[in-house]
């Protein structure tokens, strides 16, 4: 898999398929069994702790339920790595969490607490809390999870044009192919553990492969089988090989 | 059958071994991170102020009944002896040595204890402290070391309110109520209670029973399974756990400090 600078490349697969996974690989919180994973050219496996902390200060990641710190406002959510990582003065770390959540459109929400808003403008409040140290590399662990169309809409502009805007490279997980392919540039399919399939999103959609046909138009039987694998119901309810 | 029952003894020393193993390992990085935080008092005053602020009701009104008990239990021996004068140094030894810390700890490890756990643990079912390692944030130093060193700031205080209540309590009890003389209740403590063998030896006790309490909280938290039954059950496990490490350092302590 290959991740160049400028372009948002989507993810996909199943539940289970490893999709989260490959993002912990490359964010170091797990280390591969067998092959290599190398970011701007590090190999991250021979980081030590302090070399894995410089090499996420350069990365942004959001959650699949956004993880905010609910102890925490929306302000002191996204000024959280501002403090926690810079030297950089309290009114200039207020100035650029009001930029950050004025770019999702949450400056007004900066008071309020995680439980105080909902589960879209907590995604965004996440979205705005990822890129707050204009990183070089975010990842998105499925930003789209429960949130309804006007949300998802609005999460997958911002996911695009937050790319763009900062120059950076954008890993987005997800299985919700209308917006991973309405914002990504190239797209990866896995199924348990495995490359099944890559290509750009218009190459996905007229791709022949059984495998990203059920995904992609929502088949409930192929490849990935309705059933779980096992015994079939006659043998279960013990009247197979009756006439 | 033997050797499967060997096989399973020797499943369960291994991983119990390797359990002791972790905890040690994670008791040696808190103690390294809990080292960085005099550059973050702001963290560590603000913990207390949770861990301790909000314990303090309850030890104040455990402390000022258990005072009850040991008045009315104290004069009713004492009264047999005619010893009824030594009531004030039965409840000030009592409190300050053995039931200030002890009770404090025990009650620490239910009030205090099962909410830093239950904070840990669903800060890490919630993905909130991997979101913190991946801002390049480290959650041993960030969330663990100041609340360590808050709760073992606080239990010596706690304890020491503990105790003062109680002997509150006591004197309520065996001077106001039972008719105890007042000067002998006051002079006989302050003759007998000793400021190093028994002050100091209360502090030291409350100290440790600080450092065993808070650190199983925040480990059964860290280390709970990250779903509701997983933190439901690392709540449990820090009250059973910490309650009876208690008690086993209190007899050990007991019996380096008063042999």
């Amino acid at each position: 898999m290959q991740f160049p600078r400028g372009k948002v490349i989507a993810i996909m697969g199943g539940s289970g398929s490893g999709k989260t996974t490959v993002l912990r690989l490359i964010g170091g919180q797990l280390r591969a069994q067998s092959g290599s994973v190398t970011v701007e050219g590090q190999e991250v496996a021979s980081l030590n702790m302090d070399g894995l902390y410089r090499m996420r200060r350069r990365m942004g990641m959001l959650f699949q339920h956004g993880a905010l710190f609910t102890d925490l406002s929306v302000f002191d959510n996204v000024a959280f790595p501002l403090r926690e990582n810079t030297a950089l003065p309290e009114e200039m770390i207020r100035d650029l969490v009001l930029l950050k959540l004025h770019a999702v459109g949450l400056s007004n929400a900066s008071p309020l607490k995680p439980a105080e808003i909902s589960g879209g403008m907590a995604r965004r409040v996440a979205l705005a809390r990822a890129v707050a140290l204009d990183p070089q590399l975010i990842m998105y662990d499925e930003p789209f999870a429960g949130l309804d169309p006007i949300s998802m809409g609005v999460i997958a502009n911002l996911i695009r044009k937050l790319n763009d805007a900062l120059g950076s490279t954008t890993i987005l997980v997800s299985h919700d192919v209308h917006e991973s392919f309405m914002i990504a540039d190239y797209v990866y399919f896995l199924s348990q553990g495995r490359i099944v399939a890559h290509g750009t999103p218009a190459q996905m959609m007229a791709s022949d492969d059984p495998y990203v046909r059920q995904f992609v138009h929502a088949q409930a039987d192929g490849p990935v089988p309705f059933h779980y694998p096992g015994h079939s119901i006659a043998e279960q309810l013990g009247v197979a090989g009756r006439s | 059958m033997m050797l499967d029952g060997l096989a399973r003894i020797g499943s369960s020393v291994r991983l119990g071994l390797m359990a002791l193993g972790i905890s040690a390992r994670t008791f040696f990085e808190l103690m390294i991170a809990t080292g960085s935080l005099w550059r973050r008092p702001r963290l560590v005053s603000d913990q207390v102020h949770f861990i301790g602020n909000y314990s303090l009701v309850i030890i104040a009104v455990s402390g000022l009944f258990v005072g009850f008990v040991l008045g009315l239990q104290g004069y009713y021996t004492l009264n047999k002896y005619g010893s009824e004068q030594a009531l004030g140094l039965l409840v000030a030894l009592s409190l300050i040595r053995e039931l200030g810390p002890v009770v404090t700890a025990l009650l620490f490890a239910g009030r205090a204890g099962t909410s830093l756990t239950a904070e840990i643990g669903l800060m890490k079912a919630t993905e909130q402290l991997s979101a913190m390692e991946m801002m390049a944030v480290d959650p041993m130093r960030r969330v663990l070391a100041p609340r360590f060193l808050a709760g073992v700031i606080a239990m010596p205080v706690l304890a020491a309110i503990f105790s003062a209540v109680g002997v509150l309590g006591g004197y309520i009890v065996g001077v106001r109520l039972i008719g105890v003389d007042e000067g002998a209740f006051w002079s006989q403590m302050q003759a007998g209670v000793d400021v190093w063998a028994d002050v100091a030896n209360g502090v030291i006790k409350s100290a440790v029973f600080g450092v065993a309490v808070t650190y199983i909280a925040l480990y059964e938290g860290y280390c709970a399974a990250p779903t509701p039954e997983g933190v439901a059950r690392a709540t449990t496990r820090t009250v059973v756990i910490g309650s009876l490490m208690v008690l086993w350092l209190d007899f050990l302590l007991t019996a380096l400090m008063f042999s």
